[in-house]
């Protein structure tokens, strides 16, 4: 790279299924430490952009980078699989629908991928998944299973199991959307600790004030594009774009 | 003549040994059957064509035959390309391998219908798509299979008496020989009938054991 660099680095991703144009160019910068949140509608290629980070959606064209390393590099299938898997240990992700694994308790949703990519001790282990339950207030919960939980409850849990690989950015794809207005806040809350403690994130959202109190830098996306980016200030508050404008006040219409 | 029960319990050592061996057979089949249903689900669903194709073949073999047929075929027939397996071995080949195809097919509808974002949730923690598989998918799959792989041991119990066509000495044949020692058919076909069902019963009791422990991790 010739440019200063740059912690996460997007470059001209594009995306197509088919005939359709999900991601169009686009390209994006996230820096150690910052909070980055990602709006638009249903459709808009947020959720497409975020899983090509991990490549759960790989790219059609264009370049992901994190940390000095390009996460979609061509390599032989063998090795490309060994690379990913590597690359996604150092990335968090944390699912609309939370997917836990219903066939295992709360310590082990948590522990379960340390234990087997890192090989820790069944005592490592235990000390590991009671901090990261710890951390999200969900220690009680330990030895219950996901099925036991309320959505707010598992989602908390899905955080925890997340963190416990130690990644170095998480995504949130919706983290709150399928949840009862009610347990939003709990969710929200372990966000915020985590944005207080410096961890780098990309919070793609249909929550608006939210994004407003965590996010350093906000997107909006319509049709595969980034039609305007800034601080949540201008964004939410003067945005420049005619769109942006439009999108925000038939949310604020929708969600009254 | 009537019936006389009277001469059962002279002979009912030979009948509970008959019994032991069915339990073996049965227990022994059913765990084959069970790991190889799994692993034949897996060559089913992952593998490349060269692979899939010939498996295809001997799935049809073991759907689309009597069974009787198999373990004559794995018996007798095997003896004569250098396989010459105990019968015992052979009823459990064939037995496990015939109710193997049977749970594969259970298995593999179980693991096309597990969430797609149980699959995500690991390859984003990490785990490449064969550990993803062994940990998250497979025994998501074989858990909501049970009660329908329950009924297949039930029916294996059952087919377990066609090895005493090879020789295997369980129970059904031990009836045989006891009522070709006594000409008392009625009774000790009776006295047999009501052992497979004692064991039928006792497989019913571990099955909602199973059952009730899984309960709760769906």
């Amino acid at each position: 790279m010739t440019e200063e660099k740059h912690f996460v680095e997007i470059r001209h991703a594009k995306k197509s299924f088919g005939t359709l144009e999900v991601l169009k160019d686009i390209n994006l910068t996230v820096e150690r430490g910052q909070i980055v949140g990602i709006i638009g509608s249903s459709g808009s290629g947020k959720s497409t952009l975020l899983r090509a980070i991990n490549d759960l959606d790989p790219l059609s064209g264009g370049e992901v980078w994190l940390d000095g390393v390009q996460v979609n590099k061509s390599l032989p299938h063998r090795q490309y699989e060994k690379h990913i898997n590597a690359m996604r240990q150092q990335v968090g992700m944390v699912f609309q629908h939370f997917n836990l694994f219903p066939h295992l308790t709360v310590r082990d949703n948590v522990t379960m991928a340390p234990k087997l990519l890192k090989g820790i001790s069944n005592d490592e282990a235990e000390t590991l998944a009671r901090e990261q339950l710890e951390h999200v207030g969900m220690l009680e919960k330990i030895d219950a299973f996901p099925s036991q939980l309320s959505g707010g409850q598992k989602q908390r849990v899905a955080i925890a199991r997340a963190l416990a690989m130690k990644p170095k950015l998480m995504l949130f794809d919706e983290a709150t959307s399928a949840l009862d207005p009610e347990l939003v806040e709990e969710v929200n809350q372990v966000m915020k600790k985590l944005a207080e403690e410096h961890m780098t994130m990309i919070i793609v959202t249909h929550e608006m004030d939210f994004a407003a109190s965590v996010c350093d830098r906000v997107l909006f996306m319509e049709k595969g594009v980034v039609v305007e980016e800034g601080p949540p200030e201008v964004i939410f508050k003067n945005p420049e774009k005619q769109r942006t404008r439009e999108f925000l006040r038939k949310h604020i219409e929708g969600a009254a | 003549m009537g019936l006389d029960f009277t001469v059962v319990p002279g002979f009912m050592d030979i009948i509970l040994l008959g019994a032991l061996w069915t339990v073996a057979i049965t227990v022994a089949s059913a765990v084959l059957s069970f790991f190889g249903g799994i692993f034949f689900a897996v060559i089913a669903l992952y593998t490349h064509w060269t692979v899939r194709l010939p498996f295809k073949a001997f799935e049809w073999l073991f759907m689309g035959t009597p069974l009787l047929l198999q373990l004559f075929l794995i018996y007798f027939g095997l003896v004569q390309i250098g396989i010459d397996l105990p019968a015992f071995v052979a009823g459990v080949v064939g037995l496990g391998l015939h109710f193997a195809v049977y749970n594969s097919e259970l298995i593999q509808t179980a693991i096309i219908a597990v969430d797609k974002g149980q699959m995500e949730a690991a390859r984003t923690l990490g785990l490449s798509r064969g550990e993803a598989l062994r940990k998250v998918v497979i025994p998501q799959a074989v858990r909501d299979v049970i009660p329908p792989i329950g009924n297949n041991m039930i029916a294996l119990l059952k087919d377990s008496a066609l090895v005493s066509v090879i020789g295997v000495s369980e129970l059904t044949l031990s009836a045989q020989r006891v009522i070709g020692k006594t000409y008392r058919p009625f009774e000790f076909y009776l006295v047999a009938a009501a052992v497979y069902y004692v064991i039928n019963l006792c497989m019913e009791w571990v099955q909602r054991r199973i059952e009730r422990r899984i309960a709760l991790s769906r």
